[in-house]
């Protein structure tokens, strides 16, 4: 009995612990702030759920095509959406999502401090990460000489040999960055050709202290406390050669991180949520916008844009799932 | 309080010798993502002000020996030291709600 009355006790805690919001918002980019500035609006209580403010966006130095700003740091610009939908009514939890799922009607998101969260709807807007190489030696060394911000390490890297991995307008942009820091730079590119700009590849070829490394991949990053060397493999030889560097610049683009995602909702053959026009996801009750989602062009504005239409399609959901007919209309603009 | 500002010669009383947990932004003036954090820091300093817990910023550039002995090869870079001791440590911008989230649970600790 006495077990009986523990039980019950447990169970009225949980019950009144876990609170079910309207609406959970995994990411807070600019997809993720402006579909919680919407949702807010809508009077929906909304958590938005996300490791950082602003995303990819966040860390762009100068944003000079969103309208409205001539020119604004991407952080700035993202912490004034973030105060906005703040001042509107969504709540932050600054945790990162391992798992989405649902349970009879309900959906819920846990986090890596072992949270979960629950709501009616949901919508994934956590953007891409930068793609990984997937070698031995990479998770044990970022930071410790392998960065994924030329931006930022760079300078760091004053007088020391690095390499820098890729083949696009990014891995070119950090290439001729770092020559005029380091002593030498190794361009390693899979493939024989670059897909960048031919302005930036001739610069590159022509600068001295680049090196390019083609038709090669790192197989191996090895050091001690920080990153000393790179095994590199020819790709047409197969043959493989050590590099001793201090550094490694990882530039070869953006995934979604899928793996919380993958049983929920259907997935394309890059990863990217499959969205329709509405933003609705193959799950009804959990939509998606912004960079996770599909879709040709990735733009803060084209991101935002999608949150809220994400919001607004979320709205429509919920309204039915609970078996009313909302105002056609922003509430505000009638007030 | 406004923020400290840390160097070799300092480095030892302020953080190490400290009594209270110290947050250290190690940062430099060509990073972008740093600079942003600087009126974010400012605020932080400003709203732990009064209680148990220090704000520090250092910069890499003036301080390499520094920046060397806690190992900092990407910025923005944060670590809590406690006791002397490094507690908790993440790289990258943040936001003054996400610093506040994380000085929190040594405050608690701490009071």
């Amino acid at each position: 009995m006495e077990n009986g009355f523990f039980d019950y006790y447990l169970k009225f805690k949980i019950f009144v612990m876990s609170e079910i919001y309207d609406l959970i918002i995994i990411g807070g980019g600019p997809a993720g702030l402006t579909a919680g500035i919407y949702a807010s609006r809508r009077k929906l209580n909304n958590l938005i759920i996300t490791k950082d403010i602003g995303g990819q966006a966040g860390t762009v130095p100068m944003v000079e095509n969103y309208p409205g700003f001539e020119g604004i740091d991407g952080f700035t610009l993202t912490d004034k959406m973030k105060k906005q939908a703040e001042k509107f009514g969504s709540q932050f939890k600054y945790e990162e999502v391992i798992k989405i799922g649902k349970s009879e009607d309900i959906f819920w998101a846990e986090t890596v401090a072992g949270n979960k969260y629950q709501a009616q709807a949901m919508i994934l807007s956590f953007g891409v990460t930068p793609r990984n190489l997937e070698v031995p030696g990479e998770k044990e060394f970022t930071n410790k000489g392998v960065t994924y911000c030329a931006n930022c390490d760079a300078p760091l890297y004053k007088d020391k040999v690095v390499a820098v991995v890729g083949g696009g307008n990014s891995a070119l942009d950090a290439a001729e960055y770092l020559a005029k820091i380091a002593k030498k730079v190794y361009l390693i590119h899979r493939r024989d050709e670059f897909r960048g700009d031919e302005i930036l590849v001739d610069k590159i070829k022509k600068t001295q202290n680049i090196e390019l490394i083609l038709n090669s991949t790192i197989k191996e990053i090895q050091g001690e406390k920080f990153v000393n060397k790179i095994i590199v493999k020819n790709l047409q030889d197969e043959k493989e050669g050590e590099l001793a560097v201090d550094g490694v610049f990882v530039e070869i683009g953006h995934v979604v991180n899928a793996g919380p995602i993958r049983e929920a909702v259907k997935l394309d053959e890059k990863q990217q949520i499959i969205i329709d026009d509405y933003c609705h996801t193959s799950e009804a009750g959990i939509f998606a916008a912004g960079d996770v989602a599909f879709g040709e062009y990735k733009q803060i504005i084209i991101a935002a844009g999608e949150g809220a239409k994400a919001a607004l399609s979320a709205y429509k959901y919920l309204q039915h799932k609970k078996g009313q007919k909302g105002p056609a209309l922003d509430w505000s603009k009638q007030a | 309080m406004a923020e400290i500002s840390l160097n070799s010669s300092n480095f030892e009383q302020e953080v190490l010798n400290s009594k209270a947990p110290v947050l250290v932004d190690f940062w430099a003036e060509w990073c972008g993502p740093c600079k942003m954090m600087g009126p974010v820091l400012e605020a932080l300093a400003k709203e732990v002000e009064g209680k148990n817990v220090k704000i520090a910023k250092c910069n890499v550039d003036e301080n390499q020996e520094l920046a060397q002995k806690y190992e900092i090869m990407s910025i923005p870079a944060f670590k809590i030291f406690k006791e002397g001791k490094v507690v908790e440590e993440w790289v990258g911008a943040q936001t003054l709600d996400a610093l506040n989230a994380k000085l929190e649970k040594y405050l608690a600790i701490s009071n």
